[in-house]
């Protein structure tokens, strides 16, 4: 398949993976039935996301796109990883087949799911320590 | 990088004595098999040799063979060039699509269709319970085309005859690579290119004194069933690599199983990775592994960044985002149908190929798990 050099080197080497241990937020989605599910880390301080870290079972495009997406984010504020959009990163990667391109979608969704978990646990605790 | 290459089962390359005999039949015996010269009477020789060698492989007729362009266009042939409406038709759920995707346009033109269920290793069950006062056929796949399993076409052929039930194979997988005997076999497809031959080039038997309708109408080659140029060069291919899996397919077996076997043995030492489909019954070349917690597209990219070619089990890579059916049909859940990889083996696949094959298929899948969510 003729994927770019850029997708087949975050497909080969894929930065940030793993787990944060005690992160400040997680997102996950899809789901095994349909063969993709990623989840993304966040450690995020004063409003900057400090880590991020990524798991995905997938495929190339899916990997390579998790990837991609966690460096684009990383050391960067929570306003501006929100304006990442889905479209980003099938720009910067260069051609994806058609078929593909809802598994890059995902990758901006669990970000997009993180950050929102983020803002449920500060609401949370701010709920809390009004109590 | 040295490339290696485990599909055979999608094609073959062809062998170069194939090669060799189907040359001058491009540039110099460029005959048309229908004309009265002597350019046309040498492709008309060529024709009927081929003819001959591949009736001599499976203990056929000369005459019952009829010439295709592909395995696809043989059981489309058969399908609706023998069903009615109102005929009943019995496949099996792990057809391949030119049989299923047939079988659903004849529905749609009255013709009824069951489909049977398979077990858990991959064998059809329930026959002879689907059987109707109007069945008129029953077709069903010799060996699968992704998990290899070998249907005991002998049980089968023995049941369509006991209830005067036309019996088709479509042995696309088979052919040239286990003994076939059509004698108990009505109609039979197979294909060149999987046998070492050249693509363009397919076959159809049809027993003697069974009437079909042709597809095609025309000048009337093939007696009627096929009207279209002989494509004398594919044919003569055909002819010739069937003549060598003639003599070379025990030796091949014997090879290509010892393989088999020990990627089996060796893959299965592997964490959570298993077998689909039975381990004895299946084709010396065909091994479908699964593996839990990844995507078998992933891994099939992985193992293709080092040069070695196999096929992702499910259909994601293709055209569908669908797991593959012939998995799901064994019982597999979806997300371990997406695990999953066919590699096959071909008489060309080398030992030495293998064991690096297996060293790269622990590494891969060892660096997949790592990225996964789920250990």
């Amino acid at each position: 398949m003729n994927y770019s050099k850029k997708i087949i080197d975050h497909f080969k080497n894929p930065r940030n993976y793993g787990k944060i241990k005690k992160p400040s937020a997680v997102g996950q989605v899809g789901n095994k039935v349909c063969g993709d599910v990623m989840k993304i880390y966040l450690k995020i301080e004063n409003d900057i996301i400090k880590d991020i870290k990524f798991e995905t079972l997938g495929c190339l495009v899916a990997i390579a796109n998790t990837s991609l997406l966690t460096t684009l984010v990383k050391g960067k504020t929570i306003k501006q990883a929100l304006k990442i959009k889905k479209e980003d990163l099938v720009k910067k990667f260069g051609k994806i087949p058609s078929i593909k391109i809802h598994c890059s979608f995902l990758a901006v969704e669990a970000l997009k799911k993180a950050i929102e978990n983020y803002y449920e646990k500060s609401t949370n605790s701010h709920v809390r320590r009004n109590r | 990088m040295k490339r290696i290459y485990l599909d055979y089962a999608a094609t073959c390359p062809v062998d170069k004595r194939v090669l060799k005999e189907m040359l001058p039949f491009f540039s110099e015996k460029y005959g048309n098999t229908g004309s009265l010269h002597s350019f046309g009477q040498e492709a008309k020789i060529a024709l009927e040799k081929a003819r001959e060698r591949i009736a001599d492989l499976i203990f056929a007729q000369t005459e019952e063979i009829i010439f295709t362009s592909s395995a696809t266009e043989s059981n489309n042939l058969i399908l609706k060039g023998l069903l009615k409406k109102n005929d009943h038709l019995i496949i099996s759920c792990i057809e391949h699509p030119c049989i299923k995707e047939t079988a659903k346009f004849l529905k749609t033109k009255g013709v009824l269709v069951t489909e049977l269920k398979i077990d858990k290793q991959g064998f059809v069950k329930d026959l002879e319970k689907s059987i109707k006062k109007n069945t008129a056929l029953i077709s069903i796949i010799h060996a699968s085309n992704e998990i290899g399993v070998v249907q005991d076409i002998e049980k089968i052929s023995k049941v369509a005859k006991r209830n005067k039930i036309l019996f088709h194979t479509d042995a696309a997988q088979s052919f040239g690579k286990i003994p076939i005997n059509v004698k108990n076999i009505d109609f039979l497809t197979a294909s060149s290119h999987k046998i070492y031959g050249p693509k363009g080039a397919a076959l159809l038997y049809i027993k003697k004194g069974l009437k079909i309708n042709p597809l095609l109408h025309g000048g009337g080659q093939e007696q009627g069933l096929r009207s279209s140029t002989v494509n004398i060069p594919a044919i003569v291919g055909f002819g010739k690599a069937a003549e060598i899996a003639k003599k070379e397919i025990q030796e091949d077996y014997k090879k290509q199983i010892k393989l088999r076997n020990k990627i089996i043995t060796q893959a299965l030492k592997i964490k959570a990775c298993y077998l689909n489909g039975d381990q004895n019954k299946r084709l010396a070349n065909n091994i479908n592994l699964r593996f839990s917690n990844i995507e078998g597209e992933a891994l099939t990219m992985k193992l293709d960044l080092e040069g070695i070619a196999v096929s992702t089990g499910s259909a994601c890579a293709s055209t569908k985002l669908e797991p593959s059916y012939v998995l799901l049909a064994l019982g597999l859940k979806p997300q371990e149908a997406h695990g999953s990889l066919r590699i096959s083996l071909g008489k060309y696949t080398r030992e030495q190929e293998i064991d690096y094959f297996l060293k790269i298929l622990s590494q891969s899948v060892k660096e997949l798990r790592k990225l996964s969510p789920f250990k």
